[in-house]
């Protein structure tokens, strides 16, 4: 436990010191939601119906930039390579990764999504459910993209195809999240995807990691 | 645990190259045979439908070329993932071979899927039908295993890198395709989804399965001829391949 | 407790680095390995310590095959290459620190950091320092952890006389007290003594 919590501090203070690199998908996010507006449409209603979509896709794609490069910068100093032969199962140090990474650029983003769904005319009513299925989906989400990180460790420029790996894979998220969001917006229950969002997160967190290791030793060679 | 001789055999590249370069011809002449066969049946013997008149022919084309699409990327992903626990070069071999057979059969099953939803539903493209989804999404994952493959310059890491991904892939085929069946419900009511699964009358069952049978063999046909192609490529060091080529020793 | 390698082969694409390699190395044995550059030093030592998978043959230790090593053996061997394997943008004592605790070591950071001659830069990030210094810290960290096989890769490159005495010092310390070493280098007779293993590639 003491190496899990000695991983994520090293991760969130090197992350504090490079804290422009922290901030981009954070920025990419709110520039994509602000941009979305000017190509639709400014009518308040119309923007309500896309607003749910937009920013699910918008969180989407901020967290493939923010996550893209998990292992790299690790991978490039050798320091991925001593955690691996360390005593630290590869599974817990990819776990305390993913972990720091969701709270230095997922957690900020999620905060930032009232402010933007505000500006999208959405009701305050539901901006709980939609907290809540983010919450939720964003784990997973890391680890997918942590998976398309891990396989492209090795690649000069890896992250381009990060994308067209994991995207594809995120579309169950995509799916339960705006509809357990829709369900709020409309006062309707939305139980039913939430619980399957949170299924698919601990399923996510018990076997990606397996996956992850196994394309990170590859990786490393 | 002494395992069996065939066992060891097909580990074997000369073995498994000598094998398919006979099983080939048979494959062809089979597929061939039941391609035509399936082909008048379905298009000239079998009656036209009440329903849909004669464009519901491409039931004997669509959904055969779409669930050969989902056996490929199964016969990808076990393959690769025998290579990659066993190391088995051979397995890794199967599975780049069948990833660009899969890839066409996916869009095949794409395009066959919008030629028929035009005149059925009145629209090339339809993204409430959970098929064309996962459908999709299966294109997607074919062509990310093709990308990721050719970003890599190390073929062995490449192998052992995309099979990675393909297991992956083969988890999430099933999550995403009821994923999208349940986000169906929502959009339409069930009888939609009836008018998925419509019951086949006898007289069409028959060129129905056929062609499935054709479409089954037309794959490991296509499959063994590339992976002959794979085995010599991967192999052309050795002596057997130089032999077989016939060249002059270095 | 040996480390063993039988019947290693290692080819990459279609180029053959070595086959047939056989190792054994017991406590207090030293392995040089020498060769040119590009002869597969580094990949050797990389699959020695676990971080490459060899084409045909396996390495153990203790008994157990180095992909299914059992946890107690975990951390028992260390590996520097040509890679530092520190956070550039920690510092050199917070980088002890998190190595320490990751390899379940002892926290004397006073006494190596004066080893080194780092104390004046102990807080200082890591990318700030020069190469050697970064080397030093590099190496040092060694010492913070307890492995019982070192595999190194050209340690004493980058660093000035006084640095290579150090880590020469160090890997006879380390041998006398029971540790094997492995050290791919161009000077062995820097670290020749008898009964040191010689592989030549």
């Amino acid at each position: 436990m003491s190496a899990f919590g000695a991983i994520v501090r090293r991760d969130v203070r090197v992350a504090l010191r490079r804290l422009s690199e922290a901030a981009n998908p954070l920025l990419f996010f709110v520039i994509v939601a602000t941009l979305f507006p000017l190509a639709l449409s400014p009518n308040a209603d119309e923007l309500r119906e896309v607003g749910v979509g937009v920013l699910w896709v918008s969180t989407l794609l901020s967290s493939l930039l923010a996550l893209e490069g998990l292992f790299r910068a690790d991978a490039d100093d050798g320091s991925l390579e001593q955690l691996m032969l360390s005593p630290v199962p590869i599974s817990v140090t990819v776990v305390a990764k993913i972990a720091a990474h969701w709270l230095m650029t997922i957690l900020p983003l999620i905060a930032l999504v009232p402010v933007l769904a505000l500006s999208y005319s959405m009701p305050l009513a539901a901006l709980p459910t939609m907290i809540g299925a983010l919450l939720l989906a964003t784990p997973t989400l890391s680890v997918l993209t942590a998976l398309g990180a891990a396989l492209t460790v090795s690649l000069r420029r890896g992250g381009t195809i990060v994308g067209l790996l994991v995207l594809p894979l995120t579309a169950p998220l995509l799916i339960f999240g705006t509809r357990a969001t829709d369900f709020g917006l409309h006062d309707e229950p939305a139980a039913g995807p939430l619980y399957l969002l949170a299924a698919f997160a601990a399923f996510a967190l018990a076997l990606g990691p397996l996956a992850i290791g196994a394309a990170l030793r590859v990786g490393v060679e | 645990m002494r395992l069996p001789r065939w066992f060891h055999l097909l580990g074997s590249p000369p073995f498994v190259y000598g094998l398919a370069g006979r099983l080939v011809p048979w494959l062809r002449a089979i597929a061939i045979v039941l391609l035509l066969v399936g082909a008048y049946w379905g298009l000239a013997v079998a009656p036209p439908d009440r329903v849909q008149g004669e464009v519901y022919r491409i039931l004997f084309l669509h959904p055969q070329v779409a669930y050969i699409s989902m056996m490929a990327y199964v016969v990808m992903a076990v393959s690769a993932g025998i290579g990659f626990i066993w190391r088995i070069k051979l397995a890794h071999a199967v599975a780049v071979t069948a990833a660009p057979i899969g890839t066409t059969f996916t869009a095949c099953a794409l395009a066959t899927g919008a030629i028929w939803g035009r005149p059925t539903w009145g629209t090339f493209w339809q993204w409430t039908d959970p098929r064309i989804m996962s459908e999709t999404l299966l294109l997607f994952l074919f062509l990310g295993y093709l990308a990721l493959r050719a970003a890599f310059d190390d073929r062995d890491k490449a192998d052992r890198v995309s099979a990675i991904l393909a297991v992956v892939g083969v988890v999430n085929v099933p999550i995403i395709h009821y994923s999208v069946i349940w986000w169906n419900s929502l959009h339409q009511g069930p009888s939609f989804m009836k008018l998925d699964k419509p019951s086949i009358a006898p007289e069409m069952l028959t060129p129905f399965l056929i062609m499935i049978a054709a479409f089954t063999v037309c794959f490991y046909w296509l499959l063994l001829n590339g992976l002959r192609g794979q085995i010599v490529e991967r192999e052309r060091d050795t002596r057997w391949v130089k032999q077989l080529v016939g060249g002059r020793e270095a | 407790m040996e480390l063993c390698a039988r019947e290693l082969a290692v080819w990459r694409g279609e180029r053959c680095l070595f086959e047939g390699l056989d190792l054994t190395l017991g406590p207090s044995q030293l392995g040089l390995v020498v060769g040119a550059n590009g002869s597969g030093k580094s990949t050797l030592l990389r699959v020695l310590a676990g971080l490459a998978s060899a084409t045909a043959g396996a390495v153990t230790w203790r008994g157990s095959k180095l992909e299914a090593l059992p946890f107690e053996y975990r951390g028992d061997i260390a590996y520097r290459g040509h890679l530092d394997g520190l956070k550039r943008d920690l510092t050199v004592l917070e980088n002890f620190r998190f190595h320490a605790t990751i390899w379940r070591g002892r926290p004397e950071f006073d006494t190596l950091l004066e080893d080194v001659a780092l104390t004046a830069v102990a807080n200082v990030r890591v990318r700030h320092l020069s190469a050697g210094q970064q080397r030093r810290a590099s190496l040092a960290t060694l010492r913070l952890g307890t492995s019982k096989v070192w595999i190194l890769d050209e340690p004493t490159t980058n660093l000035d006389t006084n640095g290579r005495g150090k880590v020469i010092a160090w890997i006879r310390t380390h041998l006398a007290a029971g540790g094997t070493a492995v050290v791919a280098t161009h000077q062995p007779d820097e670290l020749a003594q008898k009964g040191a293993l010689v592989v030549e590639l």
